[in-house]
């Protein structure tokens, strides 16, 4: 059996970027296992632009910027494997074994220091939609259409209706207009959009292409393939109001309405997960409750954009790393003290969910979404009764994960802190 | 004649609320943006606006049969469409490298279209 | 000449297909779908019931507690998943006791072993995520959970294997009775037959009826489901039935024998046939009947929802037999629930039959037993190498949410009465039927199937017919 000091569960963005900061802090004995035929995940599929202004200063496509990842990965020899996808994570002790497989290699054990868990999401389907109607051919996720259109050249549909206005249905929508289908509408049951506004104008607008806020598909017709759906307007409860149903005739329908961490490993080995994330529950390093498990990346929290997610993994990969020299040296994690962040009041959740403050560097980057749109809001952090950050935001909507910056100093400037708490204050 | 334009700028994520404000055809006022992307791209969404294409075209012989593609730098949003046209008769034989041109002078506007990711020939 | 035409190839057409293949009979299944179980047998709840709900002295009686004999051996020599997992009625009231008592004596008529009537306490003791409100229940413990698809696939290959033809995509136009038996006309063939064998679901009266003096009246029975992520499969262990109230017939809760949780159905009588569309009326109404028995069943993580059309004879009863007026015209009609659990029994009863009536020898060389395709999500690591020893594919996993392997997305397209679309390699691997709903396995899948039949990609379908998956190639149409 290889033994290794990490393995990446992953080879998209966030795999990538975790095993190459691992590597480059002396990290050698690693490992990445990919599922698919190449590394970059879902980036080559993502062929629009729009990525890597925070990380390059420049405006590349999702193909680009994973291509800057894997050459770098290339040229520091990090080994990897493809088409071989991760059955099970377990642990005796401190140690991980891992159970893979692939064509070449068969069925393969693996032990390993440190894992980090980098496999990304799923799109939620139709079923979990619990749309009623028929079961035709001619409703796929967003995504699936994404591939079979950019990686395969092949047109899902010629008339569409896509229910969810998250980025993939609103970049899809640009896409397949583009590519000579004739998109309808874009219907979204929320009264906000769950993308960028930018993906609006750009994808939608540019195209004259109708979205429908508050609305839902309530049935869909064609026994085959599809042939119509109807829309309804929702009411404040996200409830159909009889009355307003609408057909449209079309043979797809796409669907964008959210993305779920793909946690079934995790899950399986103990790793706790968040009920609103759907992904694990970790602390300032990134490390999840089962000791040397660190998590990055949108099996993490679902992510806007990647630049969060290099960023994001580069730090699990480094503290990987960490974990992986004071395992070797001998050292091992001493209980001790711990902040939990309490959100509240408009946030739904934040990233990281507990602070170990002696393992905090300076400050610390805490990532968050709240659960409605705000304007001319603060983000504020309270230690007790003591506020120590007040933030103003022109803006905040569920679409858009937002971050502060907390400084160690104020965590532990109070003795015996166990919590703090992030809440949205709306100016009175 | 004083025209005020509300714009979302869409030159990063970010997304900020721009209001532009004309004097006839001349910018004179941008405000709402984070950047000076933002100026710029206020001042020339009401003049001259354009966009970056992305798209895909036909590759023979690699592993995979089509690869992304975009334009260099951007060109006119009236052109996009006919862009896209102008790609359905591109096949490209692999291997295709990142970077390379695909497409030069697309649709009269200066801008080649490039390849936005490697295809490797087939082996077998 | 054919000795037997069998219209449908569902459950119960398969199970008469596969019991003829034991005789020295030409025999034939005309199938109007691209595949088997493609109608009432895919889009059910795929119990095997324990036999104490059907009027005793029924043929749905009798069926049933001989087809829940059969299966468990059947389950062995076709190899199929089959759990006895037993089954409980729920009371929810005490003065319905007399009624779940009735139960009990009529079950006990039809010969169903082992029944006995639980209190409360035991019930939630053996079911502890059940309501406090359930005050008895009625315990049947050979009351199992079967995969309908792997079982009518089962049947159906191994009727193949032993020189059973079937014909799919072949819609029955007519039929005519001729001298010595009958002209079966479909869109482009003749069929010329001694017996034939009317196991069309709910179409079966419209056949019976052009021949039979007797008239048969099915509608279709609607049922509306609900199928939850694994993650909700240890939820019950046993099959959660209710018993009949004021409220309706009530609703199940039961593990699947894949490990999933499923939820329903509800029973509204429709007109239209092929009337399979989910409502949102039909979906509310059987969560909130789910809710009486375990009030927590976890709805969040429902995976996907279908509904399924029970073939409703107007006498409730199984029509098995000879037709009235029709000489070696067969009806396995009306077959609703217990339908599934029946079907091994329907088979042999209507196999023997015919045999008798064609004075059929038995053939010599009858293969009884079939494996099925291997499955890597449930394969020791031993078993898993030796596969990947065999062929390198089955190391590569196509389907993620199940683990299912491109080797054996290759068996199912490979074997006899293989897999030709999305829908016939899901029914015969899993593949696509996990939480991701073939998001992602779907276009790889597609890729493995135009390979493998030497298709056009624009050529594939969901599910035959016209559900094609792909409507061109990019830019075609600027």
């Amino acid at each position: 059996m290889r033994e290794y000091d990490l393995i990446i569960v992953g080879g998209g963005p966030a795999g990538l970027a975790a095993a190459i900061s691992a590597k480059k802090e002396g990290i050698d004995n690693l490992l990445i296992l990919e599922r698919d035929h190449e590394l970059g995940g879902i980036l080559n599929q993502c062929i629009h632009n729009g990525f890597g202004l925070h990380t390059f200063k420049e405006e590349l496509t999702g193909p680009e910027y994973a291509y800057r990842f894997i050459e770098e990965a290339e040229k520091l020899e990090i080994p990897y494997k493809l088409n071989t996808m991760v059955l099970d994570i377990s642990q005796e002790g401190r140690e991980k074994t891992i159970t893979a497989m692939n064509r070449e290699d068969g069925l393969m054990f693996l032990k390993t220091k440190a894992v980090v868990l980098a496999m990304g999401c799923r799109e939620r389907p139709r079923g979990a939609l619990n749309i009623p109607g028929y079961r035709p051919a001619g409703i796929y996720t967003a995504g699936t259409a994404q591939r079979l259109v950019n990686m395969e050249g092949y047109m899902p549909g010629k008339e569409v209706v896509i229910l969810g206005s998250g980025d993939i249905g609103l970049i899809m929508a640009r896409r397949m207009t583009l590519e000579g289908a004739k998109v309808k509408v874009v219907a979204e049951l929320l009264p906000y959009s769950g993308g960028l506004q930018r993906n609006i104008v750009q994808c939608l607008n540019d195209f004259d292409i109708p979205l429908k806020l508050s609305h839902t598909v309530v049935d869909i017709q064609g026994k085959e393939r599809v042939t119509g759906i109807t829309l309804a307007e929702v009411d404040e409860n996200r409830k159909p109001i009889p009355g307003t149903e609408e057909f449209y005739s079309c043979d797809t329908l796409l669907l964008s309405c959210g993305l779920i961490p793909e946690n079934e490993l995790s899950g399986k080995m103990g790793v706790e997960l968040s009920r609103v994330t759907s992904g694990p529950v970790v602390n300032e390093s990134l490390e999840t409750n089962v000791e040397g498990v660190f998590a990055c990346g949108n099996v993490l929290h679902v992510h806007d954009l990647v630049d969060y997610v290099s960023e994001e993994a580069a730090r699990a990969g480094s503290h990987a790393a960490e974990y992986i020299r004071n395992w070797n040296s001998g050292e091992s994690n001493e209980e001790e003290q711990t902040i939990r962040i309490q959100t509240e009041g408009g946030i739904r959740y934040s990233v990281p969910q507990i602070i170990r403050t002696g393992h905090m560097e300076d400050t610390l980057t805490v990532r968050f979404r709240v659960g409605a749109v705000y304007r001319d809001a603060y983000i504020s952090v309270y230690c007790g009764e003591k506020r120590i950050l007040h933030k103003k935001k022109k803006k905040l909507a569920p679409g858009e994960m937002e971050q502060v910056v907390l400084k160690k100093q104020d965590l532990t400037a109070e003795e015996g802190l166990d919590k703090i708490v992030m809440k949205v204050e709306e100016a009175s | 004649m004083t025209e005020v334009k509300e714009l979302t700028c869409i030159s990063c994520p970010l997304g900020c609320g721009l209001t532009v404000t004309l004097e006839g055809k001349e910018v004179v006022k941008v405000e709402g943006n984070t950047c000076p992307k933002g100026k710029a791209y206020g001042e020339k969404e009401v003049t001259d606006p354009t966009r970056i294409v992305t798209s895909s075209v036909r590759v023979k012989g690699g592993i995979l049969p089509v690869v992304s593609v975009k334009t260099a730098s951007d060109i006119p949003k009236g052109k996009i469409a006919e862009c896209s046209r102008a790609l359905k008769a591109v096949e490209l034989q692999a291997p295709v490298q990142i970077g390379e041109v695909v497409l030069k002078n697309v649709c009269n506007t200066g801008v080649d279209m490039i390849a936005t990711r490697n295809v490797r020939a087939k082996t077998s | 000449m054919y000795d037997v035409v069998i219209i449908g190839a569902g459950v119960t057409g398969s199970a008469v297909a596969r019991e003829l293949s034991r005789y020295q009979l030409k025999t034939v299944v005309l199938e109007k779908e691209e595949d088997v179980c493609c109608g009432t047998s895919k889009a059910n709840s795929a119990i095997v019931h324990a036999g104490f709900d059907a009027v005793p002295g029924s043929m749905k009686a009798k069926m049933n507690v001989r087809g829940n004999r059969l299966i468990q051996e059947l389950s062995e020599e076709l190899d199929f998943p089959y759990k006895q997992n037993g089954s409980l009625v729920l009371c929810f009231d005490e003065q319905d006791l007399p009624k779940l008592e009735a139960l009990k004596e009529k079950g006990e008529k039809n010969q169903v072993p082992g029944l006995r009537i639980l209190k409360g306490e035991e019930v939630r003791q053996m079911e502890p995520n059940l309501t406090e409100e359930v005050k008895a229940a009625l315990y049947a413990p050979t009351g199992g959970i079967v995969c309908p698809f792997k079982l009518t696939i089962a049947m159906a290959e191994n009727a193949s294997v032993n020189g059973v033809e079937f014909a799919f995509d072949t819609q029955v136009k007519t039929i005519e009775k001729t001298e010595n038996g009958y002209r079966i006309q479909t869109e482009d063939k003749v069929y010329e037959t001694r017996c034939m064998v009317n196991a069309a679901g709910v179409y079966a009266d419209q056949w019976n009826n052009l021949v039979s003096s007797r008239k048969l009246s099915i509608t279709p029975r609607k049922g509306e489901y609900y199928l939850l992520d694994k993650k909700a499969g240890d939820f019950v262990s046993h099959t959660i039935f209710q018993l009949p109230t004021k409220m309706g017939k009530g609703v199940l809760i039961t593990p699947t024998v894949h490990g999933n949780l499923l939820v329903g159905p509800t029973a509204d009588d429709i007109e239209d046939k092929e009337g399979v569309n989910t409502t949102r009326q039909g979906l509310d109404k059987a969560a909130a009947m789910a809710k009486l028995s375990a009030p927590a069943v976890p709805l969040s993580m429902v995976i996907t929802s279908f509904a399924g059309l029970r073939a409703t004879e107007k006498e409730e009863d199984f029509v098995l037999g000879e037709a009235e007026g029709a000489e070696g015209f067969f009806n396995a009609a009306g077959i609703e629930s217990p339908g599934l659990s029946s079907a091994p029994a329907i088979g042999e009863y209507l196999a023997g039959m015919i045999a008798e009536k064609l004075h059929a020898q038995k053939k010599e060389d009858f293969q009884s037993r079939r494996r099925d395709i291997p499955c890597v999500a449930e394969s020791t690591p031993e078993e898993i190498q030796a596969l990947i020893a065999q062929d390198p594919a089955y190391g590569n996993v196509i389907c993620r949410c199940e683990t299912v392997t491109e080797g054996e997305i290759l068996n199912a397209i490979r074997r006899p009465l293989g897999a030709r679309s999305l829908d016939g390699v899901k029914r015969r691997t899993r593949a696509g039927m996990g939480r991701c709903q073939a998001g992602f396995c779907s276009p790889r899948t597609m890729e493995i199937l135009a390979r493998e039949l030497k298709k056009d990609p624009l050529e594939l379908t969901k599910a035959g017919g016209d559900s094609r998956l792909l409507t061109g190639v990019m830019k075609e149409d600027l």
